[in-house]
């Protein structure tokens, strides 16, 4: 496996952790109230659309590179 | 003698060999983390109290967004190397060493925060009740269960627990780092200036008070020796420092030499970080999947 490939596994990992954390911080928030639960969950939801973006982005760039 | 397949795929693998070494290596690394994320889990489902938000949340996710940032350079340096310019290869490159040394230092911060952050037992319920009273008012020894029934989480579960167990939480006077009741005996230290942390919804501190060291059962700073929970906290993330350290240092030397490699041997050069980022990345990963077990779950 390239490192091509691994960053796409590893993109992969991170927008999953994102979405999750997002929720999980949101979901505190109700309960809490606390400002920086909403703001780590709306950061957390804003980074794991930009990785998905960047993953479209990166694997247009790098289409000519193999992924062995 | 010159090493063979540094550049063209072996026939047989199919892969050039350090890239099929570099994979047997994370092959055992798995095995490594595996080994300790499995005695986590095995120590946290066989314990009856597990504490829960011992950790700040904000600095856990602030490296995490470092080490996903520098997994993204470490990718743009060797797609840089792919383009064949060295140029842009080293503007990322030191970014990721950048990322690598803020995530350390932010982590070495959070380990001195621990390390003088105290818990204190007391010899028997009656002292206990003194102290807690002392340090937060008549409603003492309420403020502290609750605090306590908060770390471990026990309103939402039926867990029983030793009233013993409640500590009193916070703080030495000129925050020593990692002492403990003999060492302060030893010193012939007779008491202790204490601040305790402030009651739940507020962030006050309360007033300082003096605990006698006579009274006291047992004194320990956020070390391994605290608890399994720390036990096995400093293990994975420490464990875990040291890969990051270890990564740094290697794609250190790769940006610091990439003049001469790339003009003996840029094929190879390029297959080189290919493989640090390969290192890289499961380093990172391993940061991922530990940032929900340890500091959220």
């Amino acid at each position: 496996m390239s490192l091509k490939a691994f960053h796409v596994v590893f993109v992969t990992a991170s927008v999953l952790l994102s979405a999750w954390f997002s929720w999980y911080e949101l979901s505190r928030y109700t309960d809490t109230k606390a400002a920086m639960d909403m703001w780590l969950g709306i950061g957390s939801g804003v980074a794991g659309v930009t990785l998905v973006a960047y993953g479209i982005y990166f694997l247009k760039k790098l289409k000519n590179i193999s992924y062995l | 003698m010159e090493i063979p397949y540094t550049v063209k795929p072996r026939p047989d693998t199919g892969l050039y060999n350090a890239k099929l070494g570099i994979w047997l290596f994370l092959a055992s690394e798995v095995m490594l983390f595996g080994g300790l994320f499995s005695s986590y889990i095995l120590l946290r489902v066989g314990a009856d109290l597990w504490p829960h938000g011992m950790l700040s949340i904000p600095i856990g996710t602030f490296n995490t967004f470092v080490l996903i940032a520098s997994s993204v350079t470490v990718v743009m340096a060797w797609a840089n190397l792919k383009l064949g310019n060295p140029g842009k290869f080293k503007f990322y490159m030191a970014i990721t060493i950048l990322c690598a040394l803020g995530f350390l230092s932010v982590k070495s911060y959070e380990y001195y925060v621990k390390f003088t952050h105290y818990d204190v037992w007391f010899k028997d319920d009656a002292t206990a009740e003194k102290y807690f009273k002392a340090a937060y008012g008549e409603k003492g020894p309420e403020e502290v269960r609750e605090l306590f029934v908060d770390r471990f989480h026990l309103h939402n579960t039926n867990a029983k627990y030793d009233p013993a167990q409640i500590q009193l939480v916070g703080h030495i006077a000129g925050n020593p780092l990692c002492t403990n009741l003999k060492k302060l005996l030893a010193a012939k230290q007779e008491t202790i200036k204490f601040t305790a942390d402030p009651p739940k919804g507020s962030h006050e501190h309360p007033h300082e008070i003096e605990v006698k060291l006579s009274d006291v059962q047992r004194l320990s700073a956020y070390v391994p020796a605290h608890s399994t929970f720390f036990a096995i906290y400093f293990t994975i993330t420490a464990l875990h420092g040291l890969h990051v350290l270890g990564g740094a240092l290697v794609l250190a030397y790769f940006l610091f030499t990439v003049d001469k490699w790339w003009k003996k041997a840029p094929e190879q050069f390029t297959n080189r970080i290919e493989v640090g980022g390969l290192f890289w990345h499961f380093v990172d990963l391993v940061w991922i999947f530990l940032f929900p077990i340890i500091y959220l779950l």
